[in-house]
Protein backbone atom coordinates (compact mmCIF):
# COMPACT_ATOMS: atom_id res chain seq x y z
CA UNK A 1 0.00 0.00 0.00
CA UNK A 2 1.32 3.43 -0.88
CA UNK A 3 2.18 5.68 2.02
CA UNK A 4 -0.34 8.46 2.57
CA UNK A 5 2.40 10.77 3.81
CA UNK A 6 4.19 13.50 1.94
CA UNK A 7 7.88 12.70 1.53
CA UNK A 8 9.89 15.87 2.07
CA UNK A 9 13.27 14.19 1.64
CA UNK A 10 12.20 11.42 -0.67
CA UNK A 11 14.91 10.01 -2.87
CA UNK A 12 14.66 11.60 -6.26
CA UNK A 13 14.54 8.78 -8.75
CA UNK A 14 17.39 8.79 -11.21
CA UNK A 15 16.91 7.60 -14.78
CA UNK A 16 19.43 5.24 -16.34
CA UNK A 17 22.22 5.65 -17.28
CA UNK A 18 22.63 8.35 -14.60
CA UNK A 19 21.45 5.92 -11.91
CA UNK A 20 24.29 3.57 -12.75
CA UNK A 21 26.80 6.41 -12.94
CA UNK A 22 25.85 7.70 -9.48
CA UNK A 23 25.95 4.12 -8.21
CA UNK A 24 29.59 3.83 -9.34
CA UNK A 25 30.49 6.90 -7.29
CA UNK A 26 28.64 5.69 -4.19
CA UNK A 27 30.20 2.26 -4.49
CA UNK A 28 33.70 3.73 -4.58
CA UNK A 29 32.96 5.88 -1.51
CA UNK A 30 31.31 3.08 0.45
CA UNK A 31 34.00 0.50 -0.32
CA UNK A 32 36.76 2.96 0.64
CA UNK A 33 35.14 3.65 4.00
CA UNK A 34 34.21 0.12 4.98
CA UNK A 35 37.71 -1.21 4.30
CA UNK A 36 39.56 1.68 5.91
CA UNK A 37 37.27 1.28 8.92
CA UNK A 38 38.28 -2.36 9.10
CA UNK A 39 41.99 -1.52 8.86
CA UNK A 40 41.59 1.11 11.60
CA UNK A 41 39.84 -1.41 13.81
CA UNK A 42 42.93 -3.64 13.62
CA UNK A 43 44.62 -1.18 15.99
CA UNK A 44 42.11 -1.73 18.78
CA UNK A 45 44.12 -3.17 21.62
CA UNK A 46 47.45 -2.52 19.88
CA UNK A 47 47.88 1.24 19.46
CA UNK A 48 51.03 2.89 20.89
CA UNK A 49 49.16 4.69 23.67
CA UNK A 50 45.73 4.17 25.18
CA UNK A 51 44.46 7.53 23.91
CA UNK A 52 45.36 6.51 20.36
CA UNK A 53 43.68 3.17 20.81
CA UNK A 54 40.41 4.88 21.77
CA UNK A 55 40.75 7.28 18.86
CA UNK A 56 41.27 4.52 16.31
CA UNK A 57 38.27 2.58 17.65
CA UNK A 58 36.11 5.67 17.35
CA UNK A 59 37.39 6.56 13.88
CA UNK A 60 36.85 2.98 12.69
CA UNK A 61 33.27 3.11 13.93
CA UNK A 62 32.66 6.43 12.17
CA UNK A 63 34.09 5.19 8.86
CA UNK A 64 32.00 2.03 8.91
CA UNK A 65 28.93 4.10 9.80
CA UNK A 66 29.60 6.32 6.80
CA UNK A 67 29.98 3.24 4.61
CA UNK A 68 26.53 2.06 5.74
CA UNK A 69 25.10 5.45 4.79
CA UNK A 70 26.58 5.28 1.26
CA UNK A 71 25.50 1.63 0.86
CA UNK A 72 21.99 2.65 1.99
CA UNK A 73 21.82 5.27 -0.74
CA UNK A 74 22.95 2.59 -3.18
CA UNK A 75 20.17 0.35 -1.95
CA UNK A 76 17.67 3.11 -2.72
CA UNK A 77 19.04 3.13 -6.25
CA UNK A 78 18.41 -0.60 -6.62
CA UNK A 79 21.56 -2.28 -5.29
CA UNK A 80 21.40 -5.08 -2.67
CA UNK A 81 21.27 -4.23 1.04
CA UNK A 82 24.37 -2.94 2.91
CA UNK A 83 25.22 -6.26 4.56
CA UNK A 84 25.15 -8.11 1.26
CA UNK A 85 27.30 -5.43 -0.33
CA UNK A 86 29.90 -5.52 2.44
CA UNK A 87 30.07 -9.24 3.16
CA UNK A 88 29.09 -11.12 0.02
CA UNK A 89 31.12 -9.60 -2.77
CA UNK A 90 34.50 -10.86 -3.96
CA UNK A 91 37.63 -8.73 -4.50
CA UNK A 92 37.03 -7.92 -8.20
CA UNK A 93 33.62 -6.49 -7.28
CA UNK A 94 35.10 -3.97 -4.84
CA UNK A 95 35.67 -0.45 -6.15
CA UNK A 96 37.87 0.92 -3.35
CA UNK A 97 41.16 2.62 -4.07
CA UNK A 98 44.10 0.34 -3.24
CA UNK A 99 45.20 2.81 -0.52
CA UNK A 100 42.66 1.47 1.96
CA UNK A 101 43.37 -2.23 1.45
CA UNK A 102 47.09 -2.05 2.25
CA UNK A 103 48.01 -3.66 5.58
CA UNK A 104 47.95 -1.37 8.58
CA UNK A 105 51.76 -1.26 8.70
CA UNK A 106 53.43 0.69 11.47
CA UNK A 107 51.86 3.61 13.31
CA UNK A 108 53.44 6.08 10.87
CA UNK A 109 51.83 4.37 7.88
CA UNK A 110 48.46 4.29 9.61
CA UNK A 111 48.65 8.01 10.38
CA UNK A 112 49.86 9.00 6.90
CA UNK A 113 47.21 6.89 5.18
CA UNK A 114 44.45 8.25 7.42
CA UNK A 115 45.65 11.82 6.86
CA UNK A 116 45.74 11.47 3.07
CA UNK A 117 42.34 9.77 3.07
CA UNK A 118 40.66 12.21 5.48
CA UNK A 119 41.61 15.21 3.38
CA UNK A 120 40.57 13.45 0.16
CA UNK A 121 37.22 12.76 1.79
CA UNK A 122 36.99 16.38 2.93
CA UNK A 123 37.39 17.82 -0.57
CA UNK A 124 35.04 15.20 -2.04
CA UNK A 125 32.33 15.83 0.55
CA UNK A 126 32.61 19.59 0.24
CA UNK A 127 32.13 19.24 -3.51
CA UNK A 128 29.23 16.82 -3.13
CA UNK A 129 27.42 19.19 -0.76
CA UNK A 130 26.60 21.08 -3.98
CA UNK A 131 25.59 17.92 -5.86
CA UNK A 132 22.52 18.10 -8.06
CA UNK A 133 21.23 14.88 -6.49
CA UNK A 134 19.72 16.07 -3.19
CA UNK A 135 20.05 12.83 -1.16
CA UNK A 136 23.78 12.80 -1.87
CA UNK A 137 24.19 16.50 -1.08
CA UNK A 138 22.36 16.08 2.26
CA UNK A 139 24.36 13.03 3.31
CA UNK A 140 27.62 14.72 2.32
CA UNK A 141 26.81 17.73 4.51
CA UNK A 142 26.12 15.45 7.45
CA UNK A 143 29.28 13.38 7.09
CA UNK A 144 31.43 16.48 6.48
CA UNK A 145 30.61 17.80 9.94
CA UNK A 146 31.66 14.56 11.59
CA UNK A 147 34.87 14.41 9.61
CA UNK A 148 36.02 17.61 11.33
CA UNK A 149 37.28 15.49 14.22
CA UNK A 150 39.16 13.05 12.01
CA UNK A 151 40.85 15.95 10.24
CA UNK A 152 41.96 17.53 13.53
CA UNK A 153 43.32 14.19 14.70
CA UNK A 154 45.27 13.10 11.64
CA UNK A 155 46.66 16.57 10.94
CA UNK A 156 47.91 16.89 14.53
CA UNK A 157 49.63 13.49 14.37
CA UNK A 158 51.31 14.25 11.04
CA UNK A 159 52.65 17.54 12.38
CA UNK A 160 53.80 15.86 15.60
CA UNK A 161 55.57 12.87 14.06
CA UNK A 162 56.95 14.50 10.91
CA UNK A 163 59.97 15.96 12.66
CA UNK A 164 59.75 14.78 16.28
CA UNK A 165 62.76 12.47 16.20
CA UNK A 166 65.05 11.06 13.58
CA UNK A 167 63.21 7.75 13.73
CA UNK A 168 59.73 9.28 13.55
CA UNK A 169 60.77 11.38 10.56
CA UNK A 170 62.30 8.39 8.79
CA UNK A 171 59.21 6.27 9.35
CA UNK A 172 56.82 9.05 8.30
CA UNK A 173 58.80 9.74 5.13
CA UNK A 174 58.85 6.03 4.25
CA UNK A 175 55.11 5.83 4.93
CA UNK A 176 54.44 8.82 2.68
CA UNK A 177 56.47 7.30 -0.13
CA UNK A 178 54.51 4.08 0.13
CA UNK A 179 51.06 5.67 0.54
CA UNK A 180 51.24 8.62 -1.87
CA UNK A 181 50.87 6.75 -5.22
CA UNK A 182 47.97 4.75 -3.80
CA UNK A 183 46.40 7.93 -2.43
CA UNK A 184 46.48 9.40 -5.93
CA UNK A 185 44.40 6.35 -6.86
CA UNK A 186 41.55 7.81 -4.78
CA UNK A 187 41.00 10.11 -7.77
CA UNK A 188 41.13 7.41 -10.44
CA UNK A 189 38.55 8.16 -13.14
CA UNK A 190 35.57 5.84 -12.85
CA UNK A 191 32.88 4.75 -15.29
CA UNK A 192 30.21 7.40 -15.70
CA UNK A 193 32.37 10.28 -14.52
CA UNK A 194 31.73 12.45 -17.56
CA UNK A 195 27.99 11.90 -17.21
CA UNK A 196 28.09 12.73 -13.48
CA UNK A 197 30.03 15.88 -14.19
CA UNK A 198 27.66 16.90 -16.99
CA UNK A 199 24.65 16.35 -14.72
CA UNK A 200 26.12 18.33 -11.82
CA UNK A 201 26.53 15.32 -9.54
CA UNK A 202 30.24 15.95 -8.92
CA UNK A 203 33.19 17.95 -10.25
CA UNK A 204 35.85 16.08 -12.26
CA UNK A 205 38.14 13.80 -10.26
CA UNK A 206 41.16 15.73 -11.59
CA UNK A 207 39.75 18.87 -10.01
CA UNK A 208 39.22 17.11 -6.67
CA UNK A 209 42.79 15.87 -6.78
CA UNK A 210 44.09 19.40 -7.37
CA UNK A 211 42.07 20.71 -4.40
CA UNK A 212 43.34 17.84 -2.25
CA UNK A 213 46.97 18.47 -3.13
CA UNK A 214 46.51 22.14 -2.30
CA UNK A 215 45.36 21.08 1.20
CA UNK A 216 47.79 18.29 2.04
CA UNK A 217 51.06 19.56 0.53
CA UNK A 218 51.45 22.58 2.87
CA UNK A 219 50.78 20.41 5.94
CA UNK A 220 53.25 17.74 4.82
CA UNK A 221 55.80 20.47 4.16
CA UNK A 222 55.23 21.94 7.62
CA UNK A 223 55.87 18.45 8.99
CA UNK A 224 59.23 18.37 7.13
CA UNK A 225 58.01 15.63 4.83
CA UNK A 226 58.82 15.49 1.12
CA UNK A 227 56.09 14.47 -1.32
CA UNK A 228 57.51 11.90 -3.73
CA UNK A 229 57.36 12.19 -7.49
CA UNK A 230 55.24 9.20 -8.35
CA UNK A 231 52.68 7.97 -10.81
CA UNK A 232 49.26 7.06 -9.38
CA UNK A 233 48.45 3.44 -8.65
CA UNK A 234 45.19 2.94 -10.52
CA UNK A 235 43.01 -0.14 -10.87
CA UNK A 236 41.13 -0.28 -7.58
CA UNK A 237 38.16 1.67 -8.92
CA UNK A 238 37.91 -0.93 -11.72
CA UNK A 239 38.18 -3.96 -9.45
CA UNK A 240 41.91 -4.61 -9.90
CA UNK A 241 43.38 -4.91 -6.44
CA UNK A 242 46.53 -5.92 -4.58
CA UNK A 243 46.78 -9.34 -2.96
CA UNK A 244 46.14 -7.63 0.37
CA UNK A 245 42.42 -7.28 -0.37
CA UNK A 246 42.02 -11.07 -0.50
CA UNK A 247 43.45 -11.45 2.98
CA UNK A 248 41.44 -8.51 4.32
CA UNK A 249 38.13 -9.84 2.98
CA UNK A 250 38.86 -13.37 4.18
CA UNK A 251 39.04 -11.96 7.69
CA UNK A 252 36.34 -9.29 7.39
CA UNK A 253 33.72 -11.52 5.71
CA UNK A 254 34.42 -14.77 7.54
CA UNK A 255 31.64 -14.65 10.13
CA UNK A 256 28.96 -13.38 7.76
CA UNK A 257 29.83 -16.10 5.25
CA UNK A 258 29.99 -18.94 7.74
CA UNK A 259 26.43 -19.80 6.72
CA UNK A 260 25.06 -20.11 10.20
CA UNK A 261 22.37 -17.51 9.58
CA UNK A 262 22.98 -15.79 12.88
CA UNK A 263 20.74 -13.00 13.93
CA UNK A 264 21.79 -10.45 16.51
CA UNK B 1 -1.22 -3.83 20.87
CA UNK B 2 -4.00 -1.32 21.47
CA UNK B 3 -4.09 1.21 24.29
CA UNK B 4 -7.11 2.62 26.10
CA UNK B 5 -8.33 4.26 22.92
CA UNK B 6 -6.88 7.70 23.62
CA UNK B 7 -6.51 9.67 20.43
CA UNK B 8 -3.36 8.94 18.47
CA UNK B 9 -2.12 12.49 18.07
CA UNK B 10 1.20 14.13 17.31
CA UNK B 11 1.32 15.44 20.89
CA UNK B 12 0.59 12.00 22.34
CA UNK B 13 3.38 10.52 20.25
CA UNK B 14 5.87 13.18 21.33
CA UNK B 15 4.96 12.61 24.97
CA UNK B 16 5.44 8.86 24.56
CA UNK B 17 8.82 9.40 22.92
CA UNK B 18 10.08 11.18 26.02
CA UNK B 19 10.44 7.68 27.45
CA UNK B 20 12.87 6.68 24.68
CA UNK B 21 16.39 7.25 25.97
CA UNK B 22 19.76 7.14 24.32
CA UNK B 23 21.10 3.83 25.71
CA UNK B 24 24.57 5.34 25.99
CA UNK B 25 23.24 8.37 27.89
CA UNK B 26 20.38 6.67 29.70
CA UNK B 27 18.78 9.70 31.35
CA UNK B 28 18.36 11.77 28.18
CA UNK B 29 15.43 11.27 25.82
CA UNK B 30 15.47 11.41 22.04
CA UNK B 31 13.04 14.34 22.27
CA UNK B 32 15.29 16.36 24.60
CA UNK B 33 18.32 15.62 22.40
CA UNK B 34 16.40 17.13 19.48
CA UNK B 35 16.60 13.97 17.39
CA UNK B 36 12.89 13.94 16.51
CA UNK B 37 12.44 16.33 13.59
CA UNK B 38 8.81 15.63 12.78
CA UNK B 39 5.93 13.34 13.63
CA UNK B 40 3.12 12.81 11.12
CA UNK B 41 -0.05 11.03 12.16
CA UNK B 42 -2.57 9.80 9.64
CA UNK B 43 -5.34 7.72 11.19
CA UNK B 44 -3.56 4.77 12.80
CA UNK B 45 -0.34 5.26 10.84
CA UNK B 46 2.60 7.24 12.15
CA UNK B 47 5.76 8.41 10.50
CA UNK B 48 8.69 9.82 12.48
CA UNK B 49 11.62 11.79 11.05
CA UNK B 50 14.63 10.84 13.15
CA UNK B 51 18.03 12.53 12.85
CA UNK B 52 21.20 10.70 13.92
CA UNK B 53 23.79 12.52 16.02
CA UNK B 54 26.75 10.61 14.58
CA UNK B 55 25.91 8.45 11.56
CA UNK B 56 27.96 5.53 12.90
CA UNK B 57 26.35 5.56 16.34
CA UNK B 58 25.58 1.93 17.23
CA UNK B 59 22.68 3.03 19.44
CA UNK B 60 20.61 4.27 16.48
CA UNK B 61 18.96 0.90 15.88
CA UNK B 62 18.11 0.51 19.54
CA UNK B 63 16.46 3.93 19.66
CA UNK B 64 14.58 3.36 16.40
CA UNK B 65 13.23 0.04 17.61
CA UNK B 66 12.05 1.56 20.86
CA UNK B 67 10.43 4.49 19.03
CA UNK B 68 8.37 1.98 17.03
CA UNK B 69 7.39 0.01 20.14
CA UNK B 70 6.33 3.09 22.11
CA UNK B 71 4.14 4.34 19.26
CA UNK B 72 2.62 0.92 18.66
CA UNK B 73 1.70 0.88 22.34
CA UNK B 74 -0.41 3.99 21.66
CA UNK B 75 -2.44 1.94 19.19
CA UNK B 76 -0.71 2.74 15.93
CA UNK B 77 -1.00 -0.02 13.35
CA UNK B 78 1.90 1.05 11.18
CA UNK B 79 4.95 3.01 12.31
CA UNK B 80 7.79 4.10 10.10
CA UNK B 81 10.98 5.75 11.34
CA UNK B 82 12.86 7.61 8.61
CA UNK B 83 16.44 8.76 9.07
CA UNK B 84 16.85 12.34 7.95
CA UNK B 85 20.00 14.36 7.38
CA UNK B 86 18.55 17.70 6.37
CA UNK B 87 19.25 19.91 8.14
CA UNK B 88 22.12 18.05 9.81
CA UNK B 89 21.60 17.55 13.53
CA UNK B 90 23.68 19.87 15.65
CA UNK B 91 24.17 19.99 19.39
CA UNK B 92 22.25 23.28 19.43
CA UNK B 93 19.08 21.17 19.13
CA UNK B 94 19.49 19.82 22.67
CA UNK B 95 17.19 21.45 25.19
CA UNK B 96 18.10 22.63 28.69
CA UNK B 97 16.72 19.46 30.24
CA UNK B 98 19.15 17.38 28.16
CA UNK B 99 22.03 19.67 29.11
CA UNK B 100 21.25 19.39 32.80
CA UNK B 101 20.92 15.60 32.58
CA UNK B 102 24.32 15.42 30.85
CA UNK B 103 25.94 17.47 33.63
CA UNK B 104 24.47 15.14 36.23
CA UNK B 105 26.10 12.21 34.42
CA UNK B 106 29.46 13.97 34.48
CA UNK B 107 29.32 14.93 30.80
CA UNK B 108 29.85 18.59 29.94
CA UNK B 109 27.16 19.74 27.50
CA UNK B 110 28.34 21.42 24.30
CA UNK B 111 28.57 25.16 23.87
CA UNK B 112 26.70 26.87 21.03
CA UNK B 113 28.09 25.32 17.87
CA UNK B 114 30.09 27.67 15.62
CA UNK B 115 29.80 27.48 11.84
CA UNK B 116 33.24 25.93 11.68
CA UNK B 117 34.24 23.67 14.55
CA UNK B 118 37.82 24.22 15.75
CA UNK B 119 39.72 23.22 18.87
CA UNK B 120 38.64 26.56 20.38
CA UNK B 121 35.27 24.98 21.24
CA UNK B 122 37.07 22.88 23.84
CA UNK B 123 39.02 25.64 25.56
CA UNK B 124 38.14 26.35 29.21
CA UNK B 125 35.08 24.11 29.00
CA UNK B 126 33.33 24.21 32.41
CA UNK B 127 33.80 21.06 34.49
CA UNK B 128 30.43 19.32 35.02
CA UNK B 129 31.40 18.46 38.62
CA UNK B 130 32.79 21.70 40.07
CA UNK B 131 32.10 24.27 37.36
CA UNK B 132 35.74 25.36 37.10
CA UNK B 133 36.99 26.40 33.68
CA UNK B 134 40.54 25.36 34.55
CA UNK B 135 40.17 22.27 32.36
CA UNK B 136 41.97 20.64 29.47
CA UNK B 137 41.03 18.36 26.61
CA UNK B 138 42.84 15.02 26.81
CA UNK B 139 41.43 13.18 23.80
CA UNK B 140 39.16 14.25 20.95
CA UNK B 141 37.76 10.71 21.04
CA UNK B 142 36.07 8.95 23.92
CA UNK B 143 33.89 6.00 24.85
CA UNK B 144 31.31 6.89 22.19
CA UNK B 145 31.48 8.83 18.92
CA UNK B 146 29.79 11.83 20.49
CA UNK B 147 32.06 12.22 23.52
CA UNK B 148 35.59 13.56 24.13
CA UNK B 149 37.79 13.16 27.22
CA UNK B 150 38.78 16.03 29.54
CA UNK B 151 40.50 16.68 32.86
CA UNK B 152 39.64 19.27 35.46
CA UNK B 153 42.73 20.81 37.09
CA UNK B 154 40.62 22.31 39.89
CA UNK B 155 38.84 19.24 41.25
CA UNK B 156 41.27 16.78 39.65
CA UNK B 157 38.54 14.73 38.06
CA UNK B 158 38.51 13.34 34.55
CA UNK B 159 35.26 14.08 32.75
CA UNK B 160 33.66 13.73 29.36
CA UNK B 161 32.16 16.32 27.05
CA UNK B 162 29.53 15.98 24.38
CA UNK B 163 31.18 16.99 21.11
CA UNK B 164 29.75 19.93 19.22
CA UNK B 165 28.52 18.80 15.82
Amino acid sequence: MASPFPKPNETVALPDPLREAVGELLLAMADDEVLLGHRDSEWVGHAPILEADIAMASIAQDEIGHAVLWYSLLQELGWPDPDRMAYFRDPPEFRNATLVELPKGDWAFTIVRQFLFDFAEKVRLEALMASAWAPLAEAAAKVRREETYHLMHSRAWVLRLGDATEESHRRMQAALEQAWPHALGLFEPTPGESLRVAEGIQPPEAELRARWEAEVRPILEAASLRVPEAEPVYGGRHGRHTEHLDALLADFQMVARSGLGETW
Amino acid sequence: MVSDGAALTREAVLTALEAVKDPEIPTVSVVDLGLIYEVRVNGDEVEVDFAPTFVGCPALHVMEREIVERIQALGARRVQVRRVYRPPWTADRMNERARQALRELGIAPPRPVPAEITLAVFERLPCPFCGSTDTRMENLFGPTSCRALFYCNACQQPFEAFKPL
